[in-house]
């Protein structure tokens, strides 16, 4: 945004206002230097990644960038075995559930937390925070118990709850924020045209607040998507073994061989959703959609 | 349509806060009735209250001989402006009209005839697939109207409609709503803040200050007997000046000079000093329109008293000009007319002797920084009891 923004004020206002052109400059070229590096940093380690799936067994250890033999042998594999094809429908069926929990059960909470005043609302904020800061590690070794004496042990259910705990906190802070930003006029016009509380927010409120529902969405999907420690240690077989925990399950074709390929290529795989979400929404998150709302 | 009563309504905030005191109003079927009064006088919240958006603490309200205190506002069948327009920025225009139809499940012909002729009406009808937000201040004004008037409903209430307008558009504006009112004949309740628009749109007006309804009463009632100094000052532009005045002799001794109380003044000095036994000071407010300048033919033979001053600011509006001129003999310190002073932002302005406006014909021949002599029409003066604030004029309600 910084960059795009500064870019017409160097070429055309700057000038004419008389400002310090020179100087508008140099800041531009720093962040744009500052960038790029940021940029290739968090870049390269993912293009590795993908140049590795591409390899075959023998060249992995080449050290060469650009595989000197490509293959999709690696991705045939992974794709071939149920343990991973498994793992990746029960990663998508435990995130989107998960997803979808958290944002409708975090909008209300949130709305609540908004626009209502009630005794130990104060509290009840500070709770969810400290939830959020929980050490997971610390919550395994219960919950491993607990899970198998109730039953759910290996189970979506199994999972989806201690998602939904860590990303409930996030979903209600990133919502409240969101919902604060909606004129409170909008919900008493709806109300004095007739909407009961609960039209009113499915018909105004909801609808605003979309871009807030969408971001926290994401940010619950990849926390979801991501997670190992929860993965590892509440499953035990392919009935809910989600993808990063089937990723450690890998073996190469014979005992002695390393499975570096289909763990690249494992990974690339997960990473595609992530970047299609975010590409597909990010207008969505970055749209003011409040404009007009009320004068201004 | 409806009449509302506010029938010793009452609303208390949990912090202990007092809003509104005790507000009686009936409002008559098809009245056009303004609350006008200073920030935070408790006019928005009552307001707030007749729409159900806010619970009332003690009292009844009824519309239509209902008591409505407990019904929600989709249930009260009113309609309201907000100050902020507080359009559905993610429906366009028509849908934002027929909002409330939709919700009230009636037919889509309906709700598309009714849309339509609303925005005929108002002009809107080229706009009705825009988005809010691609709309001018007042063409969201316009929408705002709109979806109040599509549903035909009991009341309308406007909380500051027109607020956000500039000045030249609101001039227009006040003048459509006046129109839209006299034509639908609906019931409406109107909150401002300006004076002005209190006086021009209203059938009746009730001054509120601090929680407390003043006075209610027609615009020409609430400038020509204003019941007490508050409204007395509030009413009026330039408002009216007010001075302090002691009873000796049977003589009115003003800052202006001594004045022979006419037969009502008398008599209302009488009744009051039978009251407070004792006082003999009282605040005397004079309109700036009662002053003139005593060198004009007209004014020759008339009778009034008239006084020398020096003329600090002469403003010359065409039609007519206002004079600035400080009296020496101390300032009224009116803790009423202060809280106006502070709504207004004048308060530090005037210090020290008091500033008197006068609002002279525009044939007079008075200049800045000059002695002149004006003249008072000493009948039309209003008398004040300093310690009530109250008109001695005005009749004694409990």
């Amino acid at each position: 945004m910084a960059t795009i923004a500064s870019v017409p004020a160097a070429g055309t206002a700057a000038p004419a206002r008389g400002r310090r052109p020179s100087g508008e400059r140099t800041a531009l070229l720093g962040w744009s230097a500052a960038n790029l590096v940021i940029i290739g940093v968090s870049l390269v380690p993912l293009l590795w990644l993908v140049s590795l799936s591409f390899k075959t067994p023998a060249s992995i250890t080449d050290g060469s960038f650009i595989p000197k033999k490509w293959t999709l042998e690696n991705y045939r594999g992974i794709f071939g075995e149920s343990l991973f094809t498994r793992a990746l429908l029960n990663s998508l069926g435990i995130a989107l559930i998960s997803t979808v929990l958290a944002v409708v059960l975090g909008s209300m909470a949130a709305y609540a937390i908004a626009r209502l005043t009630f005794p130990g609302k104060g509290l009840l904020v500070g709770l969810a925070l400290l939830i959020a800061m929980f050490p997971q590690i610390s919550l395994v070794s219960p919950m491993f118990n607990l899970w198998r004496q109730i039953g759910i042990f290996d189970t979506w259910i199994g999972l989806i709850i201690p998602y939904l705990t860590f990303s409930l906190p996030l979903a209600i802070y990133t919502l409240s924020a969101f919902f604060r930003e909606i004129p409170w006029d909008l919900e008493k016009a709806a109300q004095v045209d007739g909407a009961t509380p609960l039209q009113a927010f499915l018909r105004v409120i909801a609808p605003l607040a979309a871009p807030g529902m969408v971001t926290t969405a994401i940010l619950v999907f990849i926390f979801c998507w991501n997670d190992f420690l929860f993965a590892i240690s509440l499953t035990s077989t392919e009935r809910s073994r989600t993808v990063p925990a089937a990723i450690a399950f890998f073996t190469g074709a014979s005992q002695f061989a390393q499975p570096i390929g289909s763990i690249a290529a494992a990974a690339v795989v997960i990473t595609i959703p992530i970047i299609i979400f975010v590409l597909l929404f990010q207008r969505r998150i970055v749209a003011g959609l409040t404009s007009g709302a009320v004068k201004g | 349509m409806a009449d509302i009563v506010l029938d010793h309504v009452t609303k208390r905030y949990p912090d202990g806060r007092l809003a509104v005191d005790d507000a009686s109003l009936s409002i008559a079927d098809g009245e056009f009735v303004i609350l006008v009064g200073p920030s935070g006088c408790g006019k928005s919240t009552t307001l707030n209250m007749i729409a159900g958006l806010e619970d009332i603490t003690s009292g009844e309200l009824r519309i239509d001989g209902k008591v409505v205190n407990n019904l929600a506002p989709k249930d009260r069948d009113i309609a309201m402006v907000f100050q902020s327009y507080a359009l559905y920025p993610h429906m366009s225009v028509r849908r934002n009209m027929g909002f409330a139809l939709a919700l009230a499940k009636r037919p889509k012909e309906e709700i598309d005839r009714k849309v339509e002729e609303a925005a005929r009406v108002l002009d809107l009808t080229d706009h009705l697939d825009r988005k809010p937000a691609q709309l001018s201040g007042g063409q969201r004004q316009r929408v705002a109207m709109g979806r109040a008037i599509v549903r035909s409903p009991k009341a309308f209430l406007m909380d500051e409609p027109l607020s956000n307008l500039d000045a030249k558009l609101r001039v227009q504006m006040r003048t459509e709503v006046s129109r839209l009112q006299n034509r639908l004949g609906t019931t409406t309740v109107y909150v401002t803040h300006d004076q002005t628009e209190a006086m021009t749109l209203g059938d009746r007006v009730a001054v509120l200050r601090s929680g407390r309804i003043q006075q209610v009463g027609t615009p020409t009632e609430l400038y020509g007997r204003p019941a007490t100094i508050f409204v007395a000052g509030f009413i009026g532009s330039p408002s009216m000046n007010f001075v302090p005045a002691t009873v000796e002799e049977g003589e009115l001794r003003t800052p202006f000079g001594a004045i022979i109380p006419d037969d009502r003044q008398r008599r209302l000095l009488d009744g009051w000093d039978s009251g407070a036994a004792g006082r003999r000071s009282l605040i005397v407010g004079a309109r700036p329109e009662h002053f003139e300048d005593a060198a004009l033919e007209p004014m020759k033979e008339r009778s009034g008293l008239r006084f020398s001053v020096t003329v600090d600011v002469l403003e010359r509006l065409g039609s007519d000009s206002y004079a600035y001129f400080t009296l020496a003999g101390g300032r009224t310190r009116i803790a009423d007319l202060e809280e106006l002073a502070h709504d207004a932002g004048t308060v530090d302005l005037t210090s020290g002797a008091e500033q008197v406006v006068a609002r002279l014909d525009a044939a007079s021949r008075i200049r800045e920084g000059e002695k002149a002599e004006l003249w008072l029409d000493t009948h039309q003066l209003h008398l004040f009891d300093p310690d009530t604030g109250r008109n001695l004029d005005a009749p004694t309600t409990s």
